[in-house]
């Protein structure tokens, strides 16, 4: 029962992520179409963003994993 | 701004699809990984009885990602060919060390060694005290821990063997030595030339750390740095890429194992804090906040000291592991619907997961260095006392 | 859970290999090729700026023998200008000196001219006089052979005379 649990919500940790990484990426998107020379600042600072996003997901797994 | 009714954007559609998809794989996990804790104690056991009984996925997965005292390159039983790797216990009596041949490649704690006197058995990959009495063939002991867990209770020596990723880590230092160590020769050699052959390869990557890891995060003090970043680029990078060779001398999972990435975040956090001028440590006690919110402020600065080499450690780990897992659990489709039918979708499958870690790869090595620039650059970053 | 504890060995062995290889590579590795970069980028550099220098000399040089060129030109027109003058002055004077000769020539022509003209009338003068009195004698000894014819001569002398 305590897994199911944990699974629900390493499961909503996953959507929120899911949603944060998604609107990084689509904003992203927009900021290199608006301007195509600044695409490797643009693509540094997404993948930062995400990675900050994606530890607090990894964290909530890890929580669901221990418990 | 709109509003745009939600699920019905296109990329929100596609948003809550991949987290749904994610969900299912963490559930799957979860099930996968309960499983293992629960009843793996006699699978093995069982299995070599009954030959081939039912394949479990869980055993097979946890087993390729994890560590071990052998590093197997292929065959079963009789075929069974490998690396013995040395086994080093510091125990009660002191430094014992032994070929794990000894234990002949017993995994379920019935094959007793005794040395100096002291027993030892192997159990799902680690070194216990052996009981004196064997249990259903078995010399350690298992109780049910407060969630229902199986777990064993034996006590364990401290194992410093020359295990899996440990084998796996010092090849890949050597493999860096000799490819650095030839770069630069041939930088002493070329000196002031364009850059030749490997050197060629190898230069732009050095540049890439310099001019888009280095000198954006750091500023003008990068140079010191430079040489902590490049090595622990390269060395995640390197062992990212081993970990997807799946044979000899490749497979290990080095950066998938919390403990590398444990050692590399605690280099990082210990250069971040030994680094950190006067502004990052009054940012810590004393952070330009309202006077009533500095109990506050002040904890959850001091938390932040380790939570950001800890999401460095859990980020590496977690990613690279489940991209093992993942193309694991593709593989062993074929073995789940017991078909060879699934295997071209199966193999296609974990091919194109594949390429997209060998991305992954360099993504993570990427990632774990920058912000590791990043922390450091935030913590000997100079500015006025009054700023923020 | 078995993932997320880390065993003490390979905490061990990694922190004792990632320090060597940090020590190694920093030594042997990362020294040499980062000194080995800054040095070429640093010559790179210098080697763009010494062009631009050059480039720079270069078109200096060039204006300057542009205007070495120019002033050249100019002072040669400045000679020819001058000697253009010259010769026209000279020609002016050789013309005047010529003009002013040929005057001269002309005038001393004139005064011979009217000179020997004065002596070739006077000299004339005498021959006509000479003639005239040898005419004259003739015709006088001719008239003088009469009388009458003598004396209606010396009249008429006489008032041709008077009327000189």
């Amino acid at each position: 029962m305590g897994i199911s649990l944990a699974a629900i919500g390493a499961g909503l940790a996953a959507i929120g992520a899911g949603l944060g990484i998604g609107k990084i990426g689509s904003s992203a998107m927009e900021g290199i179409a608006r301007q195509p020379e600044a695409a490797s600042k643009i693509q540094t600072a997404m993948l930062i963003a995400a990675a900050f996003i994606e530890a607090v997901a990894l964290f909530a797994v890890v929580v669901s994993m221990i418990s | 701004m709109k509003y745009r009714p939600f699920l019905i954007s296109k990329k929100y559609f596609l948003t809550a699809f991949l987290a749904f998809f994610c969900l299912f794989g963490a559930v799957m996990a979860q099930d996968v990984h309960a499983s293992h804790e629960g009843e793996s104690a006699h699978i093995e056991s069982v299995s070599k009885e009954h030959g081939e009984e039912k394949f479990n996925i869980t055993e097979f997965i946890f087993h390729h990602i994890g560590d071990s005292h052998v590093f197997h390159f292929w065959g079963e039983g009789e075929h069974w060919k490998g690396l013995y790797l040395p086994i080093i216990l510091y125990t009660h009596n002191g430094l014992v060390t032994f070929s794990s041949k000894a234990f002949e490649l017993n995994d379920d704690g019935s094959k007793v060694v005794e040395v100096k006197g002291m027993r030892f058995v192997q159990a799902h990959g680690k070194i216990y005290y052996a009981n004196e009495e064997a249990e259903h063939g078995s010399y350690v002991s298992h109780e049910k821990n407060k969630k229902g867990k199986d777990v064993i209770t034996n006590e364990r020596p401290l194992d410093f063997s020359i295990t899996k990723n440990v084998f796996s880590v010092f090849f890949s230092v050597a493999l860096l030595l000799v490819i650095f160590i030839s770069v630069a020769n041939a930088y002493k050699k070329r000196e002031g030339k364009a850059p030749k052959g490997f050197q060629s390869l190898i230069e732009p990557i050095i540049l890439f750390v310099r001019d888009d890891i280095a000198r954006p995060n750091l500023g003008y003090k990068y140079e010191r740095f430079m040489p902590y970043l490049l090595t622990v680029f390269f060395f995640i990078w390197i062992n990212n890429m081993l970990g997807l060779v799946p044979f000899f001398p490749g497979g290990a999972n080095v950066t998938g194992n919390i403990a590398t990435t444990l050692v590399l975040a605690m280099f990082t956090m210990i250069l971040i804090n030994f680094n950190g001028n006067k502004y990052y440590w009054g940012h810590i006690f004393n952070p330009p906040v309202p006077w009533w919110l500095k109990p506050l402020m002040i904890p959850v600065e001091m938390i932040s000291i380790i939570s950001r080499p800890f999401a460095l450690m859990i980020r590496l780990f977690a990613n690279i592991t489940a991209g093992h897992i993942l193309v694991l659990s593709l593989l062993c489709l074929i073995f789940i619907f017991n078909s060879l039918a699934v295997a071209p979708a199966s193999i296609f499958f974990a091919v194109f997961i594949g390429a997209i870690e060998l991305l992954v790869a360099f993504i993570q090595a990427f990632i774990f260095t920058i912000l590791s620039a990043l922390f450091i650059g935030m913590a000997v970053e100079e500015h006025a006392a009054d700023h923020h | 859970m078995d993932l997320l504890t880390p065993e003490i060995g390979l905490l061990f062995w990694n922190t004792i290999s990632f320090l060597i290889l940090l020590f190694l590579l920093g030594k042997f590795a990362w020294k040499p090729v980062m000194k080995a970069i800054g040095e070429r980028e640093r010559s790179i550099e210098d080697a763009l700026d010494a062009a631009e220098k050059a480039k720079a000399e270069m078109s200096r040089l060039t204006s300057e023998n542009e205007q070495l060129l120019k002033k050249a030109r100019e002072e040669r027109d400045l000679i020819l200008k001058e000697a253009k003058q010259i010769k026209d002055q000279m020609l002016k004077d050789a013309k005047d000196l010529a003009q002013k000769e040929g005057a001269r020539l002309i005038e001393n022509a004139k005064l011979e001219i009217n000179n020997q003209k004065a002596i070739a009338i006077s000299e004339v003068k005498d021959q006509v006089s000479t003639l005239s009195i040898a005419i004259a004698r003739k015709i006088l000894e001719s008239e003088l052979s009469d009388q009458v014819k003598q004396e209606v001569l010396v009249d008429k002398l006489l008032k041709e005379v008077k009327l000189n």
